[in-house]
């Protein structure tokens, strides 16, 4: 359990040096336990107190770091069960996975799309973060040697290792460098071997369980052997038995603290289906119940990227509404005479007003205010959606230099606000525009510039 | 919470109900169209093709046509068209307004006087015209769908003043307002695991009533159901189109959606499948 403030004050030394840059203990110590500062800051409190804090205050479930640099991925780290309770905090990583019974040109397709397949959203690049290599057969010499085609052909991707085989695994690693990769495959057979080539890698070991009870046997002899870093797999190949484990270990971790259990999960979809739609489906189930990664057989536009947009929605921070950016937005094409229309931040407002327009073919500017995330009414009553503010945001885009007319649509919820705003642009007809996104095609259509 | 099933009943499969829509859709895409094109006239043919071809359980009467800000079909006019294919199917019916209050009021009226002792479920009952729906509902023992915008409070809200209406709440569904994939479905997904557990865990009475998700049309609407095929990197179109669908149908039923609303046969099926992959 994490420690309240009051707890945390009392292993401090009480003399309200400000040291730490904050005045009291006790106000240092509700930041510690609010997750604000860190116990470090004080210089003065014991090694064995910091210990005890430092440990209180991990997430149940541990934070798992792969690979190295700008393309690194973080598993777990996760404090919760629900997403509404506080957020999800690292999103469940996609991977691809290549075998070494694959055909070559299998595996080059696999590797170029891992490449090619990425998606911009709300200044978000999503993409598949890792390859899993799989030693299919043992062969030592032919595992090296697709770990090294893909380090080379996918620079960016993080690693997954996939191999019974403690030898292919160590030097499989050895050849990763700092690209940190997780070692997958310890299981009760190998286990002494495995935990010894990950201590001498430093790397994440993935340990395989035939079910959730021998998983739980062999997690506690990795920590007893001194591991720290891990991701595990209960084995379980059906849709019902991998829900089930994934509900049961975050539930262990997360409200009982039970350690064994407490590391991120990797499923595999890519073993349960031979379906390209079900495996997604199944990837989709298990994304929303607390998968750490996901391994897939081959990764397609059409199925990537609905998956990729469950990733983005479900670990949005629920705290922390999305925002596109304040700019100029052209759709279908606009030209000096096209509508200009204005609305909020808001991510949602900006999905779902630029869909509508785009769907109904009218060629229209739309104007994207900095709102911070708010939507229409709130901004405005907040006092960020202001004809002032507006006004200045106009004048700064230069909207007045794109388009002819001098005519602005306004959301229909801001129609009081059209006095207010002819005043700050002068010159400006405003007119108010629908309330509803879903009647902008409509309006739009009938829309012709004021005279 | 949904398919937990190690640890408590589920008594019931979440039932998948296929859209039918009461005039041409003329702005649905091709790879949805075409699945229905020989019926996409003719309401009662369409829901039979559902029932009998693609095995709907469940069949979903759209009432588009009669939006006041659309084609504005008279009430009376769609309430016998709407009646024509209730009395020709013999599945569990949803009879969807077009959403304005006033209109649905009519039409849904007009509809209960036509269709004898026929029960089909009336949507959507808002604010706005929960008293005069709910008392024709109630009149004729017909359920119907509470709909109140993302929200814990205001769905609960609504079903206190259904109830002091006099409305038994075991008549009652409740429709949170859906988000698709990609379109505030983060929203719906937590309000829906909040209106679960509140009823599961806190014992809230109010909100231990099911949920139906009317995702079809959301789903539909978005611009990636639109994009051609090739086109930015997203694949084909309509296996994009389906996964929107299906993933859409997977969330919702992770968060507790007991009722679906959909439209593609093959992101029915999709949905049908995990279900069965779930329960297995």
């Amino acid at each position: 359990m994490a420690l309240t403030g009051i707890q945390i004050l009392k292993m401090l030394p009480k003399k309200n040096c400000g040291e730490c840059k904050i005045p009291t203990c006790l106000a240092f110590a509700m930041k510690v336990a609010a997750g604000q500062s860190e116990i470090d800051e004080c210089p003065y409190v014991s090694d064995e107190a910091k210990e005890t804090i430092g440990e209180a205050s991990a997430p149940p479930i541990r934070t798992v770091k792969l690979g190295a640099g700008d393309s690194s991925f973080t598993s777990g780290g996760e404090t919760c069960l629900y997403r509404h309770e506080k957020r999800f905090e690292n999103q469940t990583g996609l991977a691809v996975r290549v075998t070494t019974a694959m055909a070559a040109s299998d595996v080059d397709g696999r590797i170029e799309r891992f490449k090619t397949l990425q998606y911009d959203r709300v200044g978000v690049n999503m993409k598949a973060e890792l390859i899993a290599i799989q030693d299919s057969d043992g062969d030592g010499g032919k595992f090296s040697a697709l770990v090294d085609k893909v380090l080379a052909d996918a620079p960016e991707a993080n690693i997954i290792l996939m191999s019974e085989d403690a030898g292919n695994m160590a030097a499989a690693a050895k050849a990763c460098g700092d690209r940190k990769p997780l070692m997958f495959g310890a299981t009760e057979a190998n286990l002494d071997d495995m935990v010894a080539a990950a201590k001498d890698a430093d790397c994440p070991l993935g340990l395989k369980g035939s079910n959730l009870d021998n998983l739980v046997g062999i997690s506690e002899k990795a920590v007893a052997a001194g591991l720290k870093d891990m991701v595990i797999d209960t084995g379980a190949r059906t849709l019902r038995g991998l829900f089930e484990d994934n509900v049961v270990a975050r539930r262990a971790a997360v409200k009982s603290k039970f350690k064994p259990l407490g590391f991120p999960t990797i499923a595999f979809p890519c073993e349960m289906s031979d379906d390209p739609m079900m495996e997604a489906m199944i990837a989709s189930v298990v994304m929303a119940k607390y998968a750490g990664i996901v391994v897939l057989d081959d990764l397609q536009g059409e199925i990537l990227f609905p998956l990729l947009l469950e990733q983005l929605n479900i670990f949005t921070d629920p705290q922390r509404p999305m925002v596109v950016e304040e700019d100029i937005y052209t759709i279908n094409g606009p030209d000096e005479n096209s509508p200009v229309l204005i609305t909020c931040n808001f991510s949602l407002t900006y999905f779902i007003v630029s869909g509508e327009i785009e769907g109904c073919n009218v060629p229209s500017w739309l104007l994207i205010k900095d709102t911070e995330g708010l939507s229409v009414l709130t901004a405005w009553a907040a006092g960020k959606f202001g004809a002032d503010l507006i006004a200045v945001f106009m004048k700064k885009a230069g909207i007045e230099d794109k388009v002819k007319h001098r005519e602005l649509i306004i959301p229909g919820y801001l129609a009081s606000m059209k006095g207010e705003l002819e005043e700050e642009l002068p010159g400006w007809t405003i007119t108010i525009g629908p309330r509803e996104a879903g009647h902008l095609p409509a309006f739009l259509k009938e829309w012709k510039p004021a005279a | 919470m949904p398919f937990q099933i190690f640890e408590g009943k589920m008594d019931r499969k979440p039932l998948i109900a296929m859209d039918v829509v009461d005039v041409n859709p003329e702005e649905w895409p091709e790879p949805l169209k075409r699945h229905f094109s020989d019926v996409l006239d003719n309401p009662l043919a369409w829901a039979k093709k559902c029932i009998n071809e693609y095995q709907a359980e469940a069949i979903c009467l759209s009432l588009v046509s009669t939006d006041p800000n659309g084609l504005n079909r008279d009430s009376s006019e769609a309430a016998k068209m709407a009646a024509e294919v209730i009395n020709g199917i013999d599945v569990p019916t949803i009879v969807w307004g077009c959403g304005n209050p006033d209109k649905d009021t009519d039409t849904l009226r007009e509809l209960t006087s036509l269709i004898g002792t026929k029960k089909v479920c009336l949507a959507p009952l808002e604010d706005a015209n929960y008293r005069s729906l709910g008392a024709t509902a109630m009149a004729f023992q017909h359920p119907m769908v509470a709909a109140s915008p993302i929200d814990v409070n205001l769905a609960k809200q609504l079903n206190i003043l259904m109830e002091n209406l006099g409305v038994n709440l075991n008549t009652v569904m409740i429709d949170p307002s859906v988000g698709a994939l990609g379109y505030g479905i983060e929203y719906t997904y937590s309000v829906m695991e909040r209106i679960r557990m509140a009823a599961l865990s806190q014992s809230d009475e109010k909100l231990q009533v099911p949920i139906i998700c009317n995702l079809g049309r959301e789903v539909w609407k978005a611009k990636e159901c639109r994009m051609a095929s090739g086109e930015d990197n997203m694949g084909d179109q309509e296996t994009r189109a389906i996964m929107m669908e299906a993933i859409t149908a997977s969330c919702m039923m992770i968060a507790g959606g007991e009722l679906l609303i959909m439209r593609h046969p093959k992101a029915v099926n999709l949905a049908k499948a995990m279900v069965d992959g779930l329960m297995a």
